[in-house]
């Protein structure tokens, strides 16, 4: 057993912590403020590979694995939570079900550009009335000849508007329930393929979740991904891996918020001596630390697992419920050492805290989590 | 385009503390970076590479640790990165280490322009990348903050108090970089980052190149560092405006003789 990072990892961690704090960090909580989505910087991480970390070299990727990609995930989501779930989408949500179903073709013309970071990805599955139950969704298909005509539209599609490259899913048999859905690569500009309105959010504000609208839009058959009928498998398993990457933006949320409440509490002086010298403070303080070391724990696990093609899906459920509660604990803990200016908007951690609550919902329910994880052991 | 980059690594901050009994660096518990200003220099030169084609090698003559300095460049974009590494080498001041730098150069042949920091932020002499050209015999440019080329010419922006001068040199040139706008250092990438991390550094010791022993280290270094400290900050002064001279005048007398300055 071995809990060190590679020289690799290790070396990745610095990388981006360095881009994060002196390109994210200076502008995180004006985006905030004004839920400002900025292309520009998706493309840097772009730029710098950090999209095809995970991904073989001859599909434009870095060749590293799914640890370096959680880190790069952490790292970015410490300082800006709305642009790790931005960067998490686009690799595990859009990439990886090209990268495992795709054809060769689907992959050199899609996961290339998402990799080199040359083209953002989304991945549209929720709709107003299939959320966790995603096979009740109303989204169709019919093919029409050498092409599916789709109608519906999707909900809260985190990079929605901006994305050139979309995975999304539609009923090619409605009555086959869940063997009837199936997966398709949408390219942005693709007539009948609009957007509606743009979701305004409690936190993760400077990322952008739109809805996507099917007007009879015709797609060609060569983009549908995989086998018509096997979409509810590669919803399942890209979100097995999603997780990984939300798990990850909630231990660098959790990260944020420890550091900052350590370091407000060595200086903010009360009754003569800083708050950290009292019990009150310090016990919170390593409960906070010990959440926080096994969420992360949590989390390599898993994304171990799915760099050795060992199962995660267990993993990866228990990794994203985990850290995200642990995230929503920490993130309130320090917005209570913080006190009154905890509350403020003046200081960070109001917005960890709001950012924070989003990872016990997305990508499924901690409730769902719960159902992964149960369902797992109990078969 | 052959291009040299000399790099130091130094320690992580501007103010470090000295050791009082040998008047040197405690270099102890203080995280270690590249030289600021010897990225601006390294990002100049990946510049000058996108522009005319070539290769860019980093070097840096310290101790095994600079490998991470040198590793660091790697990731940013250089092409190879040599480490110049050896106890004999050791107590060098800016004569030794120029002297022991333009070795390495003229070892590695073919240069065309030979790149530094203007000054390395712990030490602050600015003088081993000009005494790195006199030892190679070769034109030098310091504070430059644009460097074009044509054929075997650059053409260089030098910075100084009252503006910039505009030099032509023939090449091969030393010259040194500022902090500037136009070489802003960029971010290492994943794959640069990879690259830096499988790559094997080769170590010249003093047995590869071409030196008098007598030349090298604390032989070699004629500068004896009495005391290393910060200059104590100017205090602001006091004017005195009266609405005569002669009043002016008379009080900072009476101030004078007040601080037995007279």
């Amino acid at each position: 057993m071995n809990f060190v990072m590679t020289p690799e990892q290790e070396s990745i961690r610095k990388m981006v912590r360095e881009f994060a704090e002196k390109s994210l960090a200076p502008t995180a909580a004006e985006r905030d403020e004004k839920e400002l989505f900025s292309r520009e910087i998706m493309d840097q991480i772009g730029e710098l590979g950090i999209f095809g970390l995970p991904y073989p070299e001859e599909y434009g990727g870095a060749g590293s694995d799914f640890v370096s990609y959680a880190i790069a995930v952490e790292e970015i989501s410490r300082v800006c939570a709305s642009t790790g779930i931005g960067l998490s989408v686009h690799v595990s949500l859009c990439a990886w079900p090209i990268f495992k179903y795709g054809t060769e073709e689907q992959k050199q013309k899609y996961l290339r550009p998402l990799a080199e970071g040359t083209q953002l990805g989304a991945f549209g599955l929720t709709e107003p009335n299939a959320g966790t139950d995603a096979a009740a969704g109303s989204t169709i298909a019919v093919k029409d000849g050498d092409s599916y005509v789709i109608n519906g539209s999707k909900v809260f599609n985190t990079n929605g508007g901006e994305a050139e490259i979309e995975v999304i899913f539609a009923a090619t048999d409605k009555a086959a329930g869940l063997k009837g859905l199936s997966a398709f690569i949408v390219e942005k500009g693709t007539p009948g393929f609009t957007y509606g309105k743009k979701e305004i959010k409690m936190g993760i504000r400077a990322s952008v979740q739109r809805e996507l609208i099917f007007e009879n839009c015709r797609v060609p058959a060569a983009n549908l991904l995989g086998k018509e009928g096997e979409g509810f498998k590669i919803a399942m398993t890209t979100l097995d891996g999603g997780r990984i990457g939300v798990a990850a933006q909630a231990v660098g949320i959790a990260q944020a918020a420890l550091d900052a409440a350590v370091k407000y509490s060595k200086e903010r002086v009360q009754f003569g001596k800083p708050i950290a010298a009292n019990q009150a403070i310090s016990f919170m303080l390593a409960d906070m630390a010990t959440k926080l070391d096994a969420a992360r724990l949590l989390t390599y696990r898993a994304a171990y697992n799915k760099s050795n093609h060992l199962s995660y899906s267990k993993e990866a459920a228990m990794a994203k419920m985990f850290a995200s509660d642990a995230a929503m604990s920490i993130t309130t803990d320090a917005v209570q050492i913080f006190g009154g200016y905890g509350y403020s908007r003046e200081y960070p951690v109001e917005r960890l805290m709001r950012d924070a609550k989003i990872t016990q919902i997305y990508e499924g329910t901690n409730q769902a989590m719960r159902m992964v994880v149960s369902g797992s052991i109990l078969r | 385009m052959e291009i040299v980059v000399c790099v130091k690594q130094v320690p992580d901050t501007t103010e470090v503390k000295i050791d009082p009994a040998t008047n040197t660096l405690i270099r102890q518990g203080v995280p270690s970076i590249v030289n600021p200003f010897d990225k601006n220099a390294l990002e100049a030169a990946l510049q000058l590479k996108e522009a005319y084609g070539g290769k860019v090698t980093v070097l840096s003559m310290g101790p095994p640790q600079a490998k991470d300095a040198l590793k660091e460049c790697l990731a940013m974009g250089a092409d190879a990165a040599i480490l110049i590494s050896d106890r004999a080498f050791g107590g060098s001041d800016t004569l030794a280490t120029s002297y022991t730098l333009a070795s390495a150069i003229r070892k590695l042949g073919n240069c065309d322009i030979i790149l530094f920091g203007k000054q390395a932020i712990d030490g602050d002499t600015a003088q081993v990348g000009p005494e790195t050209a006199e030892h190679l015999g070769v034109a030098q440019v310091t504070y430059a903050s644009r460097i074009e080329v044509s054929g075997d010419v650059a053409r260089i922006e030098r910075e100084s108090e009252e503006g910039y001068e505009i030099i032509e040199v023939k090449l091969p040139a030393v010259v040194t970089v500022i902090k500037t706008l136009n070489y802003e250092p960029r971010y290492p990438s994943v794959k640069g980052t990879m690259k830096a991390n499988r790559a094997e550094i080769p170590v010249w010791t003093a047995a590869d190149l071409t030196v008098e022993e007598g030349r090298l280290g604390l032989k070699g270094s004629p500068t004896q560092v009495r005391n290393i400290f910060t200059p104590p900050r100017r205090v602001q002064g006091v004017i005195i405006a009266r609405d005569t001279a002669r009043e002016a005048v008379a009080e900072l007398l009476q101030k004078l003789t007040e601080a037995k300055i007279v």
